[in-house]
C-alpha cells in the first residue's frame, strides 16, 4: 500500500528543452520529483526555473513562440504524447502564481468552485463539501466561512493567495506546481503559506519555484539549483544547503552571486 | 522666472480651452430648453403630426421609431460588433485580426451618409420599398467597427494573469475568454454598447435613403419609419412657424434621450469600478 503510494504521483522531466523563439530558457534539463515529496527550484532571476514550472503542466507553450523539446512523465506517460489533451492535463496539476489571481466577477465560493464546474461536477450539495474541504486545506475556512458569497477581492492578499490555493486543490489535482507564491505576501502570510506546503504533501506531490533560499530550506524536501537555463545541482535540501557538490551551488547559497 | 510665467500661461490657456468645450454642451442645451420646452406636453408625446397649416399634434410616431429603429440596430449591431471585438482581443494576434482591425477601422471613418447609401442599395432596391428594417440595418453597420474597436480595447485591458489563473485549472480557451474574460470586461463592454448607441440614436443621413420617414405612427418594420432625427429634418427645413416649434421640441427630447443613455454608460462604469476598487 505504501509502495504503491510511492510511485504513484510521479512526476520526471527527460531531457527537456524550453525555447523562447531561437533562445533556450530551460536547457536539457532531466529531473525526478518524487511522490509526495515538496521540490524546490531555486536559482538567480532569469534562470529559467519558472519555465520549467510552465513546462510541466503545458503552460508554457501558450506563449506566442515558445516550444517545448524532450519529455515530462506524468506517472510514466509523456505529457507531450499526442493523445495527451493539454486542457485535461492542466485538472490533473493545479498551479498557484506568484501574484493572486482571484477571478473579480466571482464570489469567494464561486472562485473555489470554478475548477470544479469546469470538470462537470455541478451536483450543489457535492460543490459544497468540496468546497468546504478546499479551503479548509487551504487554512482559510475560519476567516471566510460566513463570506463565502462576497467578492474574492475584498480579501486581504495573502487571504487571496491562500484562496488560490483553495481554487487549485479543489479539482484534487495530482501535482500541486507554485510558483513564487509568496513573492507579494507579508511575513505572516508566507509563513501560512509554507505551513501549507508541510500540510498538503501528504497529499499531493508540490513543487515551488522560489528566490528565496530560506524558504527552500524551510519547505521542501529536495532542492534543485538552476543556473542559465541549466540544472547545476539537485539533492536532498539539507543536503544541497550544507554540503553542495557544485561550486556554483555553494557560491549561490552563501550569496555570491544571484 | 519665464518658465514659471509660460507655466502659469499654459495652464491658463487649458483650462480655457476646456470652459469653450464645454460651454457648447450647455450653449446647445440651454439653446434647446428656451426654445422647445415650451412646446413639450401630453400631445407631444401622444399625438402624431397633424397635416401641414393645422396646428397641434405631436411627434408619437417619431419617438416609437426611434426606439424601435435604434433597437433593432442593437439587436442586430451589438453580438456582432461586440463578438468582433472579442475575438481581435482574444485571437486577433495574426493576419485576419490584422485584417479586420483595418476594416473597421476604415469603416469607421466612413461617412454615415455613405452608408445610408449602402442600405438602400442593398436592401431598399432589391425589395422595392423604403423600410425600418433598412434604416436599422445602416446604424448597425455604424455601431459595429465602433463597438469592435471598444470592446477590444476593454478586453485587452483584463490582465493576462487572469487568462492564465483559467487556463492553468483547465478551462478551455473558448471558456477562458468568455467566463473569466468576457464577464471580467463586461462592464466596459456595456459602457461601449451605451455610447455606441447614443452615438447613432441621433444619425440622420443614413436613415434619409432607408427608413425615409412616416408621419403616421406604425410599428411594422417593413414599412417606412419616422424618426426623432428624420422628423427634426423635416420640420426644422419646412415653412411653418408651428413645424419649426415641433423641431425645437423633437431635438431637446431627442438630446434628452442621448444625454440618459450617456448618463447610464457613466453609471455602468462606475458601479463596476466601485466593485473593484
Amino acid at each position: 500500500m505504501v509502495a504503491s503510494a510511492n510511485t504513484r504521483l510521479r512526476l520526471e522531466a527527460v531531457k527537456l528543452t524550453a525555447f523562447f523563439g531561437q533562445q533556450r530558457a530551460v536547457r536539457d534539463v532531466s529531473l525526478l520529483f518524487p511522490a509526495h515529496t515538496v521540490t524546490a527550484i531555486i536559482g538567480p532571476s532569469g534562470c529559467g526555473k519558472s519555465t520549467l514550472l510552465r513546462c510541466l503542466n503545458r503552460m508554457h507553450e501558450l506563449i506566442p513562440g515558445a516550444a517545448v523539446a524532450g519529455e515530462v512523465l506524468l506517472d510514466d506517460v509523456n505529457i507531450y504524447g499526442g493523445a495527451v489533451n493539454p486542457v485535461e492535463l492542466r485538472r490533473r496539476i493545479g498551479m498557484v502564481f506568484q501574484r493572486p489571481t482571484p477571478f473579480p466577477t466571482m464570489s469567494i465560493y464561486d472562485n473555489v468552485a470554478a475548477g470544479l464546474k469546469v470538470n462537470g461536477r455541478r451536483s450543489r450539495s457535492e460543490l459544497d463539501d468540496t468546497v468546504s474541504r478546499a479551503l479548509h486545506h487551504a487554512a482559510l475556512w475560519d476567516e471566510v466561512k460566513d463570506r463565502l458569497h462576497t467578492s474574492a477581492l475584498d480579501l486581504s492578499g495573502g487571504q487571496q493567495q491562500r484562496l488560490c490555493i483553495a481554487r487549485a486543490v479543489a479539482p484534487e489535482p495530482e501535482i500541486l506546481l507554485l510558483d513564487e507564491p509568496t513573492a507579494s505576501l507579508d511575513p505572516a502570510g508566507t509563513q501560512r503559506i509554507e505551513e501549507l506546503c508541510h500540510a498538503l504533501k501528504r497529499l499531493y506531490t508540490i513543487v515551488i519555484v522560489t528566490h528565496n533560499m530560506q524558504q527552500a530550506a524551510r519547505v521542501s524536501d529536495y532542492t534543485a539549483f538552476m543556473y542559465l537555463g541549466n540544472l547545476i545541482e539537485v539533492g536532498k535540501t539539507n543536503e544541497l544547503f550544507t554540503k553542495p557538490k557544485m561550486e556554483q551551488t555553494e557560491a549561490y547559497i552563501t550569496g555570491r552571486f544571484g | 522666472m519665464t518658465r514659471h510665467i509660460t507655466s502659469r500661461l499654459m495652464t491658463g490657456l487649458v483650462i480655457a480651452f476646456s470652459f469653450l468645450a464645454v460651454l457648447a454642451l450647455f450653449l446647445i442645451l440651454g439653446n434647446l430648453i428656451l426654445k422647445g420646452a415650451s412646446s413639450i406636453d401630453w400631445n407631444f408625446f401622444t399625438k402624431s403630426p397633424v397635416p401641414s397649416g393645422q396646428t397641434g399634434g405631436g411627434v408619437a410616431n417619431a419617438i416609437v421609431g426611434t426606439a424601435l429603429i435604434i433597437g433593432l440596430a442593437a439587436l442586430i449591431g451589438v453580438p456582432i460588433g461586440v463578438g468582433a471585438g472579442m475575438y481581435l482581443a482574444e485571437y486577433g494576434s495574426g493576419r485576419l485580426g490584422w485584417i479586420i482591425r483595418f476594416v473597421a477601422d476604415v469603416l469607421n471613418g466612413t461617412p454615415s451618409i455613405v452608408v445610408g447609401i449602402v442600405g438602400w442599395t442593398f436592401i431598399v432596391r432589391p425589395t422595392k420599398h423604403f423600410s425600418a428594417l433598412a434604416g436599422a440595418v445602416a446604424l448597425a453597420l455604424l455601431m459595429i467597427p465602433m463597438l469592435a474597436r471598444t470592446t477590444e480595447e476593454m478586453v485587452r485591458l483584463v490582465p493576462n494573469s487572469l487568462r492564465e489563473a483559467a487556463l492553468a485549472l483547465g478551462y478551455p480557451r473558448w471558456r477562458t475568454s468568455l467566463k473569466i474574460v468576457a464577464r471580467t470586461a463586461l462592464g466596459g463592454i456595456v459602457t461601449g454598447c451605451l455610447v455606441g448607441i447614443a452615438r447613432i440614436a441621433g444619425e440622420t443621413a443614413p436613415l434619409l435613403f432607408t427608413a425615409l420617414g412616416n408621419l403616421n405612427l406604425t410599428t411594422n418594420v417593413n414599412q417606412p419609419m419616422q424618426t426623432l432625427s428624420l422628423q427634426i429634418y423635416i420640420y426644422a427645413t419646412g415653412p411653418y412657424e408651428d413645424w419649426h416649434r415641433l423641431a425645437w421640441a423633437s431635438a431637446l427630447v431627442l438630446m434628452g434621450l442621448v444625454l440618459i443613455i450617456s448618463l447610464i454608460a457613466r453609471w455602468v462604469t462606475r458601479a463596476r469600478y466601485g466593485s473593484v476598487r
